[in-house]
């Protein structure tokens, strides 16, 4: 076996020594935290993902020691391997800066941003990356594209208003199915995600789109509208399962299994099992097996991810901190009796009566009190 | 008279068929090649003859051609892209109906210098009768002897197919092409890899227009050296240009890049001037993705010389006040067109003929289209026309294929030079939906005989 060749790459002035072969993206993403360009579509557990969504798009200052001409146009971070002595430039690049709102905009255009009925939300990689890149204003003053419903059988839910055309569902079917029966028809902003003709996904490991969609397109139906996910507790557990690796994470609230998917690393990609394979899961395991008793409870998990998932779990445990700062402090050393003025949003509360001057806890009684007084 | 190289027999009786093809001096080329010649000898040849790509983008065949990989034991393949959609562009479907044993020639020698035994031409679908043409010939010159089995004695094979595509402007592109000929969902690849190491079923391949391919025949036949003399600079040989729009002779011309883009609307030999006696206002010379020019650029350039029709002197200034030469299609608008309906009609094509498959192309070209749409009906907003510049700037150069880029110069170009005509649009909501803007400083300072 010949010797792996080492390749420096330097990310935002960050440098790190990575095989031959690597992406920028991977590369990034080793060093980690704000240096890592966001990715809808690319899945680096499924070959031939990536390049579609452009919004990992980097600009090449240098494209390598030998050739140290700049690349022209943005590349996608995800597509294109390092070079010995590659200079990249995420987000201190100003014209990435700008594409990347540029491509979080085309995102969002025809997205419904439906979050509040959503059962993605919490998880969506699409409202991470809106949070984190784009703008709260939307100039699209026209009508939103809707498409015909279709039905892909009794576990998964097809919302396609909110698809993002990422084909990471596509490339699962392929890769991990032997025979995929849904796909891209039709093209431009008409594409949709369909069967040929109106087919219902039923392969044992087709669950896993629901793990892959990086927004709430697919969805489990048998965890529908059942609950939020930041309500539930993820907690890692396994069994003995004949067809999968049987590796889990169960969401649940009290006792209660809510929902069961595959464990998913800090960039939202199923986890590898110990022997190095990634964690697919079965539809047994997911759709199936929603009794506690069915697992052996390994403890709660860490998720690393941009979420509000861990907030109000485990603080200090599991990657959330408890914030250090009083509210004395952070408030200019008042102490606010309420932390948010109601008025201002509801009309539930009696606008006449200053909130301030309510002592202690205020509920019922008090407003009925002073009113009365 | 210019010199005719592709053309020049294009009007003899019977043309069509192998007999007076061959009677003509017609596979002259191919006899010349694959006895006399190396691979590596033809290569040079046309390396030295400057041909550019004639399906737009204008990268050095010769160049293309040395850049295929040859791994021992790996078939490699030349593709014929037939798929000519861009609007404005026909040349290559006359090129195709009226000689199809030029291509076919064409093919027989670029196949043998590329090794290529099995070629294939992707035509486009609409292209139906066109199909039927050459599949007449492919039998013929087969009969003949110059496909098939080892061709004239010398040991080499070459079949050529046809494959019709299914009525996508996007196949057009190479690697979508390359995935709608291996039977898939005609989405463009990500580059690298590019075709030229890993192309049809991941072999190396190489994708060149039809044009192209039948400008080899008179490379060999005269020399890479001989057809470097002809035309200029860079710009070397002849080129097809297909007029269309407010003239009065409309067709497709061969030109050999030395007139100036004057001669060629004014003079009899070509397009013969503007439509009754009207106006030049503005010309798209390149095929509806090119930039479009108003008359006075399109006639000097900015510092005032003379604007030829070759590919330097038609993208002299860049794009603040050039364009391309593109594939040649050359559609010229008069005083009574409005800018801001051409732009739409752009932006609707470019919208319905985006693959979907990234996300800048997929939403951007249906919004810039809603909102020229918004304008064009008299519902349009001053910020609007800000907003079609600033999403069009956010499309280009950042998509997998050239599309986005094809989607957004129209735009870009139209606001650019006729930002007055957008802005007539939205302050004359009413009178914009019965008049025309007509000329204003765009008038041609060409005197035209009554």
């Amino acid at each position: 076996m010949s010797e792996q060749t080492f390749f420096k790459v330097t990310v935002d002035g960050i440098t790190i020594e990575v095989p031959a072969g690597t992406t920028i993206l991977q590369a990034a993403r080793q060093i980690g935290g704000e240096v890592a360009p966001p990715a809808m579509c690319y899945y680096s557990k499924l070959k031939g993902s990536g390049g579609k969504c452009r919004t990992c798009l980097v600009e090449v200052s240098k494209g390598s020691e030998k050739d140290p001409r700049p690349m022209p146009k943005l590349v996608a971070s995800c597509r294109t391997t390092v070079m010995d002595g590659m200079e990249v430039k995420n987000i201190t690049s100003e014209k990435v800066v700008d594409a990347r709102a540029g491509v979080v905009e085309f995102l969002l255009l025809n997205h419904p941003l439906d979050c509040p009925i959503c059962d993605q939300a919490g998880e969506c990689h699409l409202q991470d990356l809106s949070f984190d890149h784009g703008k709260s204003k939307t100039r699209f003053e026209f009508q939103k594209r809707t498409f015909k419903k279709h039905d892909l059988g009794k576990n998964i839910q097809l919302h396609m208003t909110r698809c993002i055309l990422c084909y990471r569902c596509v490339f699962t079917a392929d890769q991990l199915t032997n025979k995929r029966v849904h796909g891209i028809l039709d093209r431009g902003d008409h594409a949709e995600i369909a069967t040929h003709i109106e087919k219902s996904l039923d392969n044992e490991f087709i669950g896993n789109v629901i793990d892959v969609c990086p927004v709430g397109a697919l969805t489990d139906k048998t965890f529908r509208f059942k609950n939020r996910v930041w309500f539930l507790k993820p907690m890692d557990a396994h069994r003995d399962c004949p067809s999968c690796s049987g590796r889990v994470t169960l969401w649940n609230r009290g006792d209660e299994v809510y929902r069961v998917t595959a464990r998913k690393d800090e960039w939202g990609e199923i986890e590898d099992t110990p022997d190095g394979k990634p964690g697919w899961i079965c539809n047994t395991c997911r759709f199936d097996k929603k009794e506690a008793s069915d697992w052996v409870i390994e403890g709660p998990r860490a998720i690393s991810r941009a979420s509000v998932i861990s907030q109000g779990h485990y603080a200090g445990n599991v990657g959330t901190t408890i914030p250090t700062e009083t509210f004395k402090a952070v408030n200019g050393g008042r102490t606010p009796h309420l932390l948010m003025d109601i008025h201002d949003e509801s009309e539930v509360n009696k606008p006449n009566i200053h909130l301030g001057k309510i002592q202690g806890p205020s509920h019922g009684d008090t407003f009925n009190k002073i009113e009365n007084a | 008279m210019g010199v005719k190289l592709l053309l020049d027999k294009a009007n003899v009786p019977g043309i069509r068929t192998y007999e007076v093809y061959r009677r003509e001096g017609g596979y002259r080329s191919v006899e010349k090649a694959l006895k006399q010649m190396t691979t590596d000898e033809i290569v040079e040849e046309v390396k030295k003859s400057g041909l550019r790509g004639r399906g737009g983008a204008g990268f050095p065949t010769g160049m293309k051609w040395s850049f295929i990989a040859k791994p021992e034991g790996v078939p490699r393949h030349l593709v014929c892209n037939a798929d000519e959609s861009e609007p404005g562009t026909f040349k290559d479907r006359y090129l195709m109906e009226f000689l199809p044993h030029l291509l076919i020639e064409g093919l027989i020698v670029s196949s043998f210098a590329l090794g290529s035994n099995d070629t294939y031409i992707y035509i486009r679908g609409e292209y139906a009768w066109i199909t039927n043409i050459l599949e007449q010939a492919i039998e013929e010159a087969k009969a003949a002897g110059f496909l098939g089995k080892n061709i004239l004695g010398t040991g080499f094979d070459c079949n050529i197919h046809v494959q019709r595509g299914g009525g996508a402007y996007i196949c057009g592109e190479e690697t979508a092409l390359i995935e709608s000929l291996e039977g898939k969902r005609g989405n463009p690849r990500i580059k690298p890899p590019f075709p030229a190491i890993q192309g049809l079923w991941m072999r190396p391949t190489v994708v060149n227009n039809v044009e192209t391919l039948a400008a080899v025949v008179p490379i060999i036949n005269m020399g890479g050296e001989e057809y470097a003399k002809i035309g200029v600079g860079k710009s070397t040989g002849t080129k097809l240009i297909s007029a269309c729009g407010n003239i009065n002779k409309p067709g497709v011309y061969e030109i050999d890049m030395t007139i100036t883009v004057e001669e060629f609307i004014y003079s009899d030999e070509y397009c013969g001037g503007i439509k009754d006696g009207k106006k030049l206002k503005a010309c798209i010379p390149g095929g509806s993705s090119v930039p479009i020019l108003p008359a006075n650029l399109l006639l000097t350039t900015a510092k005032g010389e003379p604007r030829y029709m070759n590919y330097e002197s038609l993208s002299d200034g860049g794009f603040a006040t050039g364009s391309m030469l593109g594939s040649g299609g050359f559609i010229v608008l008069d005083e009574d067109q409005c800018i801001v309906k051409n732009t739409y009609t752009l932006a609707r094509f470019y919208r319905h003929e985006s693959c979907g498959q990234c996300s800048p192309c997929r939403e951007g070209t249906g919004w810039m289209e809603k909102i020229l749409q918004k304008i064009e009906t008299g519902k349009g907003e001053m910020s609007d026309i800000d907003l079609l510049w600033d999403i069009q700037r956010k499309i280009e150069g950042n998509t997998i294929c050239p599309l986005g880029d094809a989607a957004s110069w129209p735009v870009a170009a139209a606001i650019r030079h006729f930002r007055d005509e957008f802005e007539w649009h939205v302050k004359n909501p009413e009178l914009s939906q019965t008049s025309n803007f007509g000329l204003q400083h765009y008038a041609d300072p060409i005197h035209v005989p009554a």
